[in-house]
């Protein structure tokens, strides 16, 4: 295996995480003065401002590795749907705050686990990202997960509302644990930990709260897909257009 | 000798120029909290000079996603600048910031206007249920935390029980 094919893999792979946590931090910041309570107002907003932090560093990093001169603005405000690679669970709408807080825990689970091995990447950039990101992400697990044990152990209304969330989201997991052919490149390189193991390690974290919550941990069913390769649903338009209005309306605008 | 509009620059010298980058920089406050230079803070990673004196200064960001990031690079470019060096700011993300490079008379800074400096990362991380975080106001140790986000990304919000006030705690980070 070429460096160069190492390369492109790891545009790749950097490039779908740096989508999906862009993806993400702007569905939160979309609760921005609509979330239940002052407090809760400032802890979504704050994961939010993490998330599109660390989609300012992999998406540099990602336009680094590519080599076309496109930098995080143009890769975050210049591609349409069908070039964005983030996981469909980023782009799935709030709905109400349970659903929020579900969407977030199996996300925070999953990105806890991943820039906790990332950090001992062989790619000396990418184990630096995660060395900063994890240290956000530990807490913003801590938070969605207190906020699940909550809602589930807490009234029937609660409750309902994010077991019924859970298996609505379920079926998005699956995504998370996927790699193509030139991933498992890297895997053998040391440069992306290996998705079987990751997903051991995030269910186990994930069927400990769960029980917390006295929530049922969905069945590993059909999982959706289409994320990874552009393939979206139709919710992911509406947030790209309201997320890149400005720069399309004014190419190229500076401050 | 004065230069040409006939201000005096630093003495050449790679240890004077950097010298002078550090006095500079430590008149830079952080605009999220700013009793702190940056400085205090310990986001001023490595100010190196080359052979030609020219500046070379590595700054380091709280949290990935502060909002204040790009404002403290325009501000340390503007003071070394201002103290008529020349010199070039880049952010690094590695090793990351940790409350450890908080410098003592920053904890002392912080005290002094209520805010609880952060725990070293040798004892247990603030996030956790048990850990005794007194009051800054009035010292009692009977006090809760409100929320694990504050009012900016690197705080925590608490309240005394004793004396009621809401207060601010650095987090460990």
């Amino acid at each position: 295996m070429s460096t160069d094919l190492h390369r492109e893999a790891l545009f790749g792979f950097t490039l779908r995480l740096g989508d999906t946590s862009l993806v993400l931090g702007h569905r939160l910041s979309e609760w921005c003065g609509h979330a239940p309570e002052l407090e809760e107002d400032i802890a979504l907003t704050n994961v939010a401002l993490d998330l599109v932090g660390h989609a300012r560093m992999l998406l540099t990093y990602a336009g680094e590795l590519e080599g076309k001169g496109r930098d995080e603005d143009r890769l975050a405000y210049r591609r349409d749907v069908f070039d964005y690679r983030n996981h469909l669970l980023a782009e799935q709408p709030n709905r109400d705050f349970g659903h929020t807080i579900v969407r977030q825990f199996l996300h925070d689970a999953w990105a806890l686990e991943l820039y906790e091995r990332l950090c001992a990447s062989t790619d000396a950039t990418l184990a630096g990202i995660a060395a900063k990101a994890v240290k956000e992400v530990r807490y913003h697990v801590r938070h969605s997960g207190d906020w699940l044990v909550r809602l589930g152990d807490g009234t029937d209304a609660s409750h309902a509302k994010v077991a019924d969330a859970l298996g609505r989201l379920w079926p998005y997991t699956g995504e998370m644990f996927e790699r193509d052919e030139a991933e498992q490149a890297l895997v053998a390189a040391g440069i992306v930990p290996d998705p079987a193991e990751l997903k051991a390690a995030w269910a186990a974290r994930v069927e400990a709260v769960l029980e917390e919550a006295t929530l049922e941990r969905p069945a590993d069913g059909w999982m959706q897909k289409g994320g990874r390769r552009g393939e979206h649903s139709e919710h992911l338009g509406y947030l790209l257009a309201e997320m890149q209005f400005l720069p399309r309306a004014y190419p190229d605008a500076t401050w | 000798m004065p230069d040409a509009a006939g201000c005096w620059g630093p003495e050449p010298g790679a240890e004077a120029v950097v010298k002078a980058a550090w006095d500079a920089l430590a008149g830079v406050m952080d605009p999220e909290i700013p009793v702190l230079s940056i400085v205090d803070l310990g986001i001023v990673r490595a100010v190196s000079a080359d052979a030609e004196g020219r500046l070379s200064v590595a700054l380091t960001p709280t949290y990935s996603g502060c909002p204040a990031t790009n404002v403290i690079v325009l501000e340390a470019e503007t003071a070394l600048a201002r103290a008529r060096l020349d010199a070039r700011v880049s952010v690094v993300i590695a090793p990351p910031w940790t409350t450890d490079w908080i410098s003592d008379t920053g904890r002392e800074k912080l005290a002094e206007v209520g805010i609880v400096p952060p725990p070293a990362s040798g004892k247990r991380a603030l996030t956790a249920p048990d850990e005794v975080i007194a009051c800054p106001r009035c010292g009692s140790e009977d006090t809760r935390q409100i929320s694990r986000f504050g009012s900016t990304a690197c705080k925590a919000l608490h309240a005394c029980n004793a004396c009621l006030e809401p207060f601010d705690v650095f987090k460990c980070h």
